[in-house]
Order: C-alpha cells, then sequence, then structure tokens
C-alpha cells in the first residue's frame, strides 16, 4: 500500500512562498482537492482513510532504517480548529504517527503542562463529540495514523464498544489508556480488537521484569516506554535507565518499542534513538509552545520549525 | 471477637487467583442472601418532603434488583468489591501498591507492629473513644413523638487527639511508612483534620510532611492550617479543593516513589488503600461493640455515620456488615438540595466510574469529566466514594439519604444546646437524620451516630454562614 505519503518539504515551501499574504494553513483547508498532488495520489484523494496503521508505520520505518517521530497535542487547546491545523503541519512535518490527547478534568499522569492545556481546553467547551466531528474533517488529510491518548473514565462513561466504534468510524487507528493497568485492560483490548483499534500499552521503569513481558506481550502497534518516574513534562535530561529498559524489553519482543516522557530537545531524540528505540514521542514540549505563542497562527508556525528540528535529530 | 478481623483478612489472603469462591450463606429457609436495592433518589425526595414512614424498615420495589455478593467480593478480594475497586493508576504505581499491599499484609499479622499501633492508639490518639448516651437529645425526639423514640449515643470520635477520626489511620499508615523506610509523607487533605492527624503523626515518628490542600478549603478551615503549620509540615496550595489536592498530591508521590509515602485520608483509591484505610478505622465498630455490650448487653440496632469518602462511616460499619439485624445508616452532603447541581451526594445522584484509581459511585457530567461537588461540610466535598461503600449500595446491605446544608447547620447548633458539644459539620449531617430517622423507630432501639469530629474548626462559619448564620435563628436566650 505505497501510496506517495510523505509530503516533499521543498513543495511545501515554494507553496507557501508563492502566497507571502495569504495564510498557508488557511488555504489548505479550504482547498484540499485542489492541491496539487504533493501529498496524494489520485487514488488516495478518493479514499477516505489512510489505510496504515501503527505497527505497519513502524515496519515501513523499520524498512527505511528510520526511527519514528511522534509527537503529541491536546485537542482544544487552544481550540479545536487550531488543532485541526496543527495536526496537519505536523504530518506535513514528517510526523510518522501522532498522539492527540483527550481534555481530561483529573489527569494524574500529567505535569503541569499537559494539565494546564487540559483545563484550558474544557473551559473553551471541547467536548468529545466536537473533537470526533473535527477528526472526521481532518483525518482524511493526514498521511500519518492517529493515536488517541485518553484517561479511562471518559471512555467509560460512553461505553468502551461505543467509544471504539467511533473513533474507529472516523480514521483513528490506537489508543492509549494511562490509567488503566494491565489487569484491568480486558474489556479494552476486547473491544479494541474487535473493532480495529491498536491498544498501546505503557511500562515503565518501576515495572519489574515478568510485569514488562506480560505487558509487550499484549501491546498493539507499539510499547510504549514511559522514560522516567514521574508525570509528563520536559526535563532537563532523559534518565540513563533508558538504555536498560530499551534492552530488556527488545529482549522480550520484537515489537516496537517507543520512548516517552520529558523529551524536548533534538538533543534528548538523538540520544533515546542512539539507545536503540524504534520511536520517539515528544508531548508537553510542543503543547508548550502552542500555549506560549503570542497567537494560534503564530504557535503553528513555531510548531513547525520546532517539528523539523526535532525530526533532523532522527536523521 | 477481635479475632473475627484478623481471620476473615486472613482467609482472604487466601482467595484464589482465578474465579470466585461462592459462598451462599444461610439466613433462616433462603439459601441465598436475597439483596434489595434501595431506589434513593424517590426516597429522598420523600423525605425531603415529610417525616415518612419510608424509611421505618427497609422497603421492597416490586421487582428488586438483585445483587448478589460471595464472601470474597465483600472482603474486598484482590481489592475488588463486586464489580467496584481495582487499582486505575498509571503503570509506574503499580508496583509500588503491590509493595504497599505485602507490607499491609505483613503488619496485620506482625504481633510487635499491633501492640505498638494499640500503645499509640490509647496514649497518643487518646482510645478508647466513649459511647456517650446523649439524654437529652434523645428525650428532645421522644417529646416530640409522644414519648416514644429510641435511645441515642454518640460515638465520641470527636475526642480523638486531632478532633477527628482521621488519625486512627494517619498513626497506623505512618508507622507503615517507617517500616518500609520513607522519610517523607505526602497527602492531601479535606476539611484539614487528616492533614492535622497526618502531620501530627509525622512529628511523633520524625518523618517529613508535605501537605496538599485547596485554596477554598484553605480559606474555610484556616484554623486547621495554622495547627498543620505548628506541627511542622509543609502545606502546598492547589487551585481548587480537595479533588484537586487529591490530584496533586498523586502526581506529586509518582514523582517521588523511592522516598516518599502517599498517605491516604480515606477509603478511596487504588487498592490497598481503601482496604488499610478501613481496617485501621475498624477499630471504631470493634470499640462500639464491647461498649454496647457493656452499656446495655446487646448490639447497636441502627448505625448512622455521615459519608463523605467513606471512612468514619466504613469504620463504624464494618465490624457490623455481616449482621444484618444492625442497620446501616449513610449520611450524604446534599448541599444546597439533590436537585440544584450544588451537593456532594455521590450515591444518591452519581453512576459508575474511574476516579483516583479506583471504580466506584462518581459525581461526572455526561462527558465523564468530573464535577466539583459542594457542601457546608467541607470533608465531604468529595465527588466520590469509597468502592466498599458502592459495593454496600448495590447489594443493599447500607441505606443512603442525604441532608441540606441548612439541616446541618440546624443540626450542629442542635447538639451544642442539647449536649454541649460542638460536633464538626461533617458529622452534623448524620445528627440531622435523626429528625427523619427517630419518629420511625420504637422505644427501646438503639441508634449509634459517629461523631466523626469536632466543630471548633466550623464554629466562626457556623456563626456567620452566609445563608444560615447561627445566631439570627437560634438567639443566645434560646434553650429546648
Amino acid at each position: 500500500m505505497a501510496i506517495a505519503f510523505k509530503s516533499p518539504t521543498t513543495s511545501f515551501f515554494q507553496l507557501k512562498k508563492n502566497n507571502p499574504e495569504t495564510h498557508s494553513f488557511l488555504r489548505f483547508s479550504t482547498q484540499r482537492f485542489a492541491t496539487p498532488a504533493r501529498r496524494f495520489t489520485p487514488m488516495s484523494a478518493i479514499s477516505t482513510v489512510p489505510t496504515v496503521g501503527l505497527s505497519e508505520t513502524f515496519t515501513r520505518l523499520k524498512k527505511q532504517g528510520k526511527v519514528a517521530f511522534i509527537p503529541y497535542i491536546t485537542a482544544g487547546d487552544p481550540d479545536l480548529s487550531t488543532t485541526a491545523e496543527a495536526l496537519k503541519v505536523l504530518d506535513s512535518c514528517g510526523s510518522d504517527i501522532i498522539e492527540l490527547g483527550v481534555p481530561y478534568s483529573d489527569p494524574l499522569a500529567d505535569g503541569p503542562v499537559i494539565q494546564a492545556a487540559a483545563t484550558r481546553s474544557l473551559a473553551r467547551g471541547t467536548n468529545y463529540n466536537a473533537i470526533i466531528s473535527m477528526l472526521k474533517e481532518v483525518i482524511p488529510q493526514l498521511s500519518s495514523p492517529i493515536a488517541l491518548f485518553s484517561y479511562y473514565n471518559p471512555i467509560l462513561k460512553r461505553g468502551v464498544e461505543q467509544f471504539m466504534s467511533a473513533i474507529k468510524d472516523v480514521g483513528v487507528h490506537g489508543l492509549v489508556v494511562p490509567d488503566v493497568p494491565l489487569e484491568e485492560t480486558e474489556i479494552l483490548r476486547r473491544e479494541a480488537s474487535k473493532h480495529g483499534i491498536e491498544l498501546v500499552l505503557l511500562t515503565t521503569p518501576t515495572t519489574p521484569t515478568e510485569r514488562m513481558k506480560a505487558i509487550v506481550e499484549a501491546a498493539e502497534g507499539f510499547v510504549y516506554l514511559v522514560s522516567s518516574i514521574g508525570v509528563t513534562g520536559a526535563r532537563a535530561s532523559v534518565s540513563d535507565r533508558v538504555p536498560t529498559l530499551l534492552q530488556d524489553i527488545k529482549a522480550a519482543t520484537t515489537k516496537p518499542v517507543a520512548v516517552g516522557f520529558g523529551i524536548s530537545k533534538p538533543e534528548h531524540v538523538k540520544q533515546v534513538v542512539g539507545w536503540g528505540a524504534d520511536g520517539v514521542i515528544v508531548g508537553s514540549a510542543m503543547v508548550k509552545l502552542l500555549n506560549e505563542a503570542k497567537s494560534p497562527e503564530e504557535g503553528l508556525k513555531e510548531l513547525e520549525v520546532f517539528t523539523k528540528s526535532l525530526k533532523a535529530a532522527l536523521e | 471477637m477481635a479475632c473475627n478481623m484478623r481471620t476473615d483478612l486472613l482467609i482472604s489472603q487466601i482467595c484464589p487467583t482465578s474465579g470466585h469462591v461462592s459462598v451462599k450463606r444461610r439466613i433462616g429457609n433462603a439459601s441465598v442472601v436475597r439483596a434489595v436495592v434501595v431506589d434513593h433518589n424517590s426516597l429522598v425526595k420523600n423525605i425531603i418532603g415529610s417525616t415518612s414512614s419510608l424509611i421505618m424498615k427497609r422497603p421492597t420495589l416490586p421487582n428488586p434488583q438483585l445483587v448478589e455478593e460471595t464472601d470474597n467480593e465483600r472482603k474486598g478480594c484482590k481489592g475488588k468489591f463486586g464489580r467496584f475497586g481495582g487499582k486505575f493508576v498509571p503503570e509506574t504505581l503499580i508496583s509500588c501498591l503491590s509493595n504497599l499491599e505485602a507490607e499491609f499484609n505483613l503488619v496485620l499479622h506482625d504481633a510487635q507492629f499491633q501492640a505498638e499501633l494499640a500503645t499509640a492508639l490509647r496514649d497518643y490518639v487518646g482510645r478508647e473513644t466513649p459511647l456517650y448516651f446523649a439524654e437529652r437529645l434523645t428525650n428532645h425526639y421522644k417529646k416530640n413523638n409522644n414519648g416514644e423514640g429510641p435511645e441515642i449515643y454518640l460515638k465520641r470520635e470527636d475526642l480523638n487527639h486531632g478532633g477527628a477520626h482521621k488519625i486512627n489511620n494517619a498513626i497506623a499508615q505512618a508507622m507503615i511508612a517507617k517500616r518500609l523506610g520513607r522519610k517523607s509523607i505526602v497527602a492531601a487533605t479535606g476539611a484539614g483534620q487528616h492533614g492535622v492527624a497526618t502531620a501530627a503523626a509525622c512529628a511523633k515518628l520524625s518523618l517529613q510532611c508535605t501537605i496538599f490542600m485547596g485554596t477554598k478549603d484553605m480559606e474555610k478551615q484556616s484554623s486547621n492550617l495554622v495547627l498543620m503549620k505548628l506541627l511542622g509540615a509543609e502545606v502546598k496550595s492547589v487551585d481548587g479543593n480537595f479533588k484537586e489536592a487529591t490530584s496533586e498530591a498523586f502526581r506529586e508521590w509518582v514523582g517521588n516513589l523511592e522516598s516518599s509515602y502517599y498517605l491516604t485520608g480515606t477509603v478511596v483509591g487504588p487498592h490497598p488503600c481503601p482496604s488499610m484505610v478501613r481496617e485501621f478505622q475498624s477499630v471504631i465498630g470493634k470499640e462500639t461493640r464491647r461498649q454496647a455490650m457493656d452499656k446495655w448487653g446487646g448490639k447497636p440496632d441502627v448505625l448512622v455515620a455521615c459519608v463523605g469518602s467513606g471512612s468514619n462511616a466504613l469504620g463504624l460499619f464494618h465490624e457490623f456488615i455481616k449482621e444484618k439485624d444492625v442497620r446501616l445508616i449513610g449520611v450524604e452532603a446534599g448541599g444546597f438540595g439533590l436537585e440544584s447541581d450544588k451537593h456532594s451526594a455521590t450515591l444518591a445522584k452519581g453512576d459508575v466510574g474511574v476516579y483516583h484509581g479506583t471504580m466506584s459511585y462518581l459525581l461526572q457530567d455526561e462527558e465523564g469529566q468530573i464535577i466539583r461537588p459542594h457542601s457546608v461540610g467541607v470533608g465531604l466535598e468529595y465527588p466520590a466514594v469509597g468502592p466498599e461503600l458502592s459495593f454496600l449500595k448495590d447489594t443493599g446491605r447500607a441505606e443512603y439519604y442525604s441532608v441540606t446544608d441548612k439541616e446541618a447547620l440546624n443540626a450542629c447548633q442542635m447538639l451544642c444546646r442539647l449536649e454541649g458539644i460542638i460536633p464538626s459539620l461533617e458529622a452534623s449531617h448524620a445528627l440531622a437524620f435523626l429528625n427523619k430517622l427517630c419518629p420511625t423507630l420504637p422505644t427501646g432501639t438503639k441508634v449509634v451516630v459517629n461523631c466523626s469530629g469536632r466543630g471548633d474548626k466550623d464554629a466562626e462559619m457556623i456563626l456567620n454562614h452566609k445563608y444560615y448564620p447561627m445566631e439570627k435563628q437560634f438567639p443566645a436566650s434560646q434553650n429546648s
């Protein structure tokens, strides 16, 4: 299924240069089918969903000897239309998988940056249906698969089956639920499997080896290695336990392993790649950038620059 | 008598790793314990309207929903009470929780630990707390009901060191933290009682103490804030109230797993927290049994306790759960009324979800976002409730009602004036329910109300309450 998904960055720049007046992002959103075939071959312009899921993405990248770049942003911060644009920016800048966080009132696994993003998003009235509608519009325009990041209670409230079915319908490929330990994942795994959603599981520095083995056995899409003991948030350096943890996991499974929590600089990315990770996840740094920008448009521009710098570190 | 609890817990540890040991208990000719689920919403509506004969005995609905309980479910085997409980936390915490569970099981059978704890409870906390016959309160209800009515006893948890039942658990867990070699404690507090208890225990055991408290709560319970600081705790403020403070304490704990110990104050949270707190609070019920036997040669007939997240209620109830002839009544915070959105009546108005690590009833909106609750009793402002209490609701073993802020404030002042005891606003909720309960009970019934804390922290707020200031309604000259 090797339809040309990846956009050559040169043509992206060219279009931007040709239209200095017009805001390039707005232009893309209004003329999606009129854009030159920089991204889509005519065939994929007809299909509504990128067909490649998380595992397949990793398989493809591995063949190319590449490491996956996986950014995370919170839906609805500063607002859903910016999120829609941000998804496109991240996609066009070479993200391989994109994690999208569903805002929750009590995000226990998240540090101050992502907590604040969730609060802002909820204050704006972001809700599940709005996120689904937005994804329905945007996912067909993306080449990277989306993995949703959601706490358990909102999923339960909706009903696990309905949740899985709804996200599958709009083209989401994967799901990460940070507050459900392996023992409690039975229902999630069953419904995810039934609906073709890849349920990513997390392992951490405190997870004993035997338990880690059970987790990686059950994980789909990829294994999420939490790099440090604590909540999300940028740190000065990536924990030096990561190399050993990576080794242990790779001894237990051939599934791809992506490292997340605390990664915020190109140097961090280089380090993690050097240690043998199959993917690198960057969250708080992205969210912070979008929030600290003077305006959503500024934020999107900065996001682009930042994403490219991180992506470059993967080469 | 006291062996019962220990033996039960021993049995629960041998529970099979797969499947249930289903124990069909016999009562009379029935081979299965049939549980009745009471429709609390309609009950509460009736109660608010008038004293209702509905409370006289547990009513049966035309089509009772049966939730059969197995013995293991009831005991919280593997941290589950039926469908409630569990460990819904990030993977990072799982290993730590397993270690905690192992340590908890060890201390339960460690004679030296138990002896040290008993000494601390006696000499430091000030146990046993009296079971006090509230004669004037009893007569007040009898007078209003043609001389008929129950005898009301108060379990004086307000007389504990620190002013509430919280210390029973705080001292025990601080001792466990010390055993585990932790140097610092992190905790969250609502009304401040758990904060004060934890700070005191930490001072006694030479542990560093960090307490998270919501900014809103700090304003309302400022005297407790002062006490915590005096006891050497570092108090960190969190925007919001107890639910935000708890979330933040969790995060602090996750970031410092190796050095710090999260001291939970109530029967919520991931397993083993609810079971641990219940075990340490169950001293309330055990003493009550002994004292009841001494006083009237029998058991209590009705137990009444306020329910925020459930620690004092479970502490009183747990000893008697297996004895169906003892009625268990939990009273939740009705705030401005259940029809308003300003209350904290989780069991009446909530539905089942996952919050702060456990599956239980909680107050959430249609998106599954957690609602911030309200009550004049700050310690009752929690949008969820302990999983074991949720289980008691589903099996019909416990009855739950609610009272409004106004009723609680009235009840507080009534106890002040009739018995010279100042109850906390939280405990006042349990007392307020007596208005509806007593007229339905025949003379000779023994009712024990858990007076879970004293009201010094609330005194100023009670006198100057924005909506129901005390002096305006009950001037000093009035004494009934």
